[in-house]
């Protein structure tokens, strides 16, 4: 026991003094998670907007005013025909467009509820959610002051259109993804990289020699990666809430617990390709190439994978990421826990366990 | 009668076509300081890797203090100690930080076998926290040496430990050596350098996988057949031509700053030779009798090797 405790001091000594390591350990979750979040927010402020009034009345010209005044839309483009809407889009002239029915103050007024369209670009769904969130919000406040001042409940009652990718069903934030993407550079890049520099070094002789088990020498290797991601996760999710104030609406014990279990994963992974690569070199480009691309484009994070040709969707079905992004999606955004997800959780928990197996049979207990 | 630590009986390993070792027999005794000699490819490095379960035997058998490497790899890796050829220790590590690690990772502590290393730690304590990579080739040796004798070994390999180390550093590990014999631990060690297996108890000399010779160095030296000659010149590259092209010729070799050279003449040669090289105008011509080291018959057993091939 107390060589193991020697061989995970070990590597935490590693790790610590290596610049480079603890730059990409520590600088990347918050340096990614800022670039990600002022990118959305520099869009946000520059929000393109056209409106479709086919009723012209005071109530659709005060709505206006006040979506205007509200400071998130650039300019107002004032459209005469609903066939304009498509072209704009296209051309990328707006971002968002507003649709005003037909008689739509004397039906609020008379009936107390109207319908107004809001229409956005699907194809940028960070974008297009944050943007249609504004809208509401203006509307919501509208709605708040029209029925204190007429003493009686009005209804204003938006529809949301997402030309483009209109089989989105809800948008995502980029958090889960980031948080996929992190844990998995840091936990399998990370891991494998360490493993075959021992190779190359040629201390891994001398460890094999040694009374330690192939398990402790692969345990030893994991722990401190495994203490350092979770560190990760919590670093993601504070900043997150603090600077953008991104929501958990699930439970955060579960959100901790599933990442955790995806950690496994992502570290299991890493072992694997360590066992595999003789160099670190070729651990690197095995991660990047075989892990980091695939998890970018396949899992979700950018792409839709609803939208994706069935080959690829087929592929998305391996990668780790996929499952745990439906996972953390479904619990910090849309607030369900496990009996939604109990699946996904089972995947990735099989995963883990196949990749344990394969890594631990892989193991050379000597030199090839 | 001690007992045999090491014994290796019709010992084979090829990589795929390639023979590495070919029918190995060596037995080394308790307390004996071993060394296996010969040039860069002969196979030590791989028979290193057989003795320290790293690899397994093709054919033959293989017992290191008693445990047979592949069936027993557990009990023989408990027992041995190893010193890789590549072996760099962790350079971000420092001294103390990879003596201690070592020591742990084999379930003792730097106090519990002090006594042991006490003499080759001395040496570089003063710099115990200072990181590995930053030591002296020297330092960085003794250190290694260290941290494979920590967990008190019955027996010891090391791996080609001088290549690449200072001449003065060279010399200071033998004498470390010396005194490691004398606390009882058996020593395998390699080398490429033929000056340091005199310093062996006993010596194989190995070439293209196949052990030549297995001996006290003197005895091996003794083997030597023939009276040896050592010829020096201004003009070394034209004397070896020379010498080479001369009809009486057993055989010529460049030894550093002098040839050395054997006849096929039974009678003392010196008269002739002198005679000879003086009418090819080698006016400064020194030449003497000088008695054979390990690598004049290395290289006389190497020679007589590729004739019988």
């Amino acid at each position: 026991m107390n060589s193991f405790i020697g061989f995970v001091r070990k590597e935490f000594y590693h790790i610590f003094r290596d610049r480079r390591t603890m730059t990409i350990l520590f600088g990347m979750p918050i340096i990614q998670i800022l670039l990600f979040g002022f990118a959305i927010r520099n869009e946000i402020d520059e929000v393109k907007l056209a409106i479709l009034d086919l009723s012209k009345d005071t109530i659709t010209k005060e709505i206006t005013d006040k979506l205007l005044s509200s400071g998130y839309f650039l300019g107002v483009r004032q459209l005469t025909a609903a066939s304009e809407i498509d072209d704009a889009f296209k051309q990328g002239l707006i971002d968002e467009a507003i649709l005003f029915e037909p008689n739509f103050g004397h039906q609020l007024l008379k009936d107390g509820s109207a319908s107004v369209q809001i229409i956005t670009d699907g194809s940028n769904p960070n974008v297009s959610r944050i943007v249609t969130g504004y809208t509401s919000a203006v509307l919501q406040q509208y709605q708040q002051e029209l029925a204190d001042m007429q003493n009686r409940k009005v209804l204003i009652q938006p529809e949301f259109t997402m030309l483009f990718n209109p089989e989105l069903k809800s948008v995502y934030l980029f958090v889960p993804g980031l948080m996929a993407l992190i844990l998995l550079l840091v936990s399998a890049l990370m891991t494998s990289i360490t493993i075959t520099r021992e190779k190359e070094y040629g201390t891994m002789e001398i460890l094999l020699v040694s009374p330690l088990r192939p398990y402790q020498i692969i345990l030893g290797k994991v722990i401190p990666y495994l203490v350092l991601s979770f560190i990760n996760v919590l670093t993601i999710l504070i900043t997150a809430q603090i600077v953008f104030g991104v929501p958990c609406k699930g439970s955060i014990v579960l959100l901790l617990a599933e990442s955790f279990l995806y950690i496994l994963t992502a570290l299991s992974l890493g072992i694997l390709i360590s066992t595999i690569a003789a160099s670190q070199q070729v651990a690197m480009m095995i991660s990047l190439a075989g892990l980091l691309l695939p998890t970018v484009l396949l899992s979700g994070f950018v792409f839709p994978i609803t939208s994706m040709p069935w080959p690829l969707e087929l592929i998305s079905n391996i990668i780790p990421a996929k499952w745990f992004l439906i996972i953390v999606r479904g619990l910090m955004l849309k607030g369900v826990g496990l009996e939604i997800f109990w699946k996904e959780t089972l995947i990735l928990f099989g995963m883990t366990v196949l990749l344990v197996v394969i890594s631990v049979k892989k193991f050379k207990i000597r030199l090839t | 009668m001690s007992n045999a630590v090491v014994v290796i009986q019709n010992l084979s390993k090829t990589y795929g076509e390639i023979s590495a070792l070919h029918d190995i027999n060596i037995k080394v005794m308790q307390g004996e300081s071993f060394g296996l000699i010969g040039p860069d490819g002969a196979g030590k490095t791989t028979l290193f890797r057989i003795l320290t379960t790293l690899l397994l035997p093709d054919s033959g058998s293989v017992a290191v203090c008693g445990f047979d490497v592949q069936k027993d790899y557990k009990a023989v890796r408990a027992s041995i100690g190893y010193m890789p050829e590549r072996f760099s220790l962790y350079q971000d590590l420092t001294v103390e930080e990879n003596l201690a690690f070592f020591a742990s990772v084999f379930g003792t502590t730097i106090r519990a076998n002090y006594e042991l290393i006490q003499d080759i730690y001395e040496q570089i304590e003063p710099f115990k926290n200072r990181r590995a990579g930053d030591l002296s080739g020297g330092m960085k040796q003794k250190l290694a040496l260290s941290c494979a004798l920590i967990h008190k070994p019955q027996v010891i390999f090391l791996d080609e430990p001088t290549t690449g180390v200072d001449a003065v550093s060279r010399k200071e590990f033998w004498q470390m050596l010396a005194k490691l014999k004398q606390s009882g631990i058996t020593i395998l060690v390699s080398t490429p350098y033929m000056d340091e297996a005199e310093l062996c108890d006993r010596v194989a000399l190995i070439q293209h996988g196949r052990i030549m010779d297995i001996d006290r160095p003197s005895a091996i030296t003794s083997t030597f057949s023939g009276p040896l000659f050592a010829l020096k010149s201004k003009q070394m590259y034209r004397l070896m031509r020379c010498l080479k092209a001369y009809e009486h010729t057993k055989s010529v070799f460049a030894f550093g700053d002098s040839i050395h050279y054997t006849d096929v003449r039974a009678e003392n040669p010196i008269k002739a030779i002198r005679q000879h090289l003086q009418r090819h105008g080698f006016d400064d011509l020194e030449i003497e009798e000088i008695r054979p080291g390990i690598e004049d018959t290395f290289m006389a057993l190497m020679e007589h090797k590729s004739e019988s091939l």
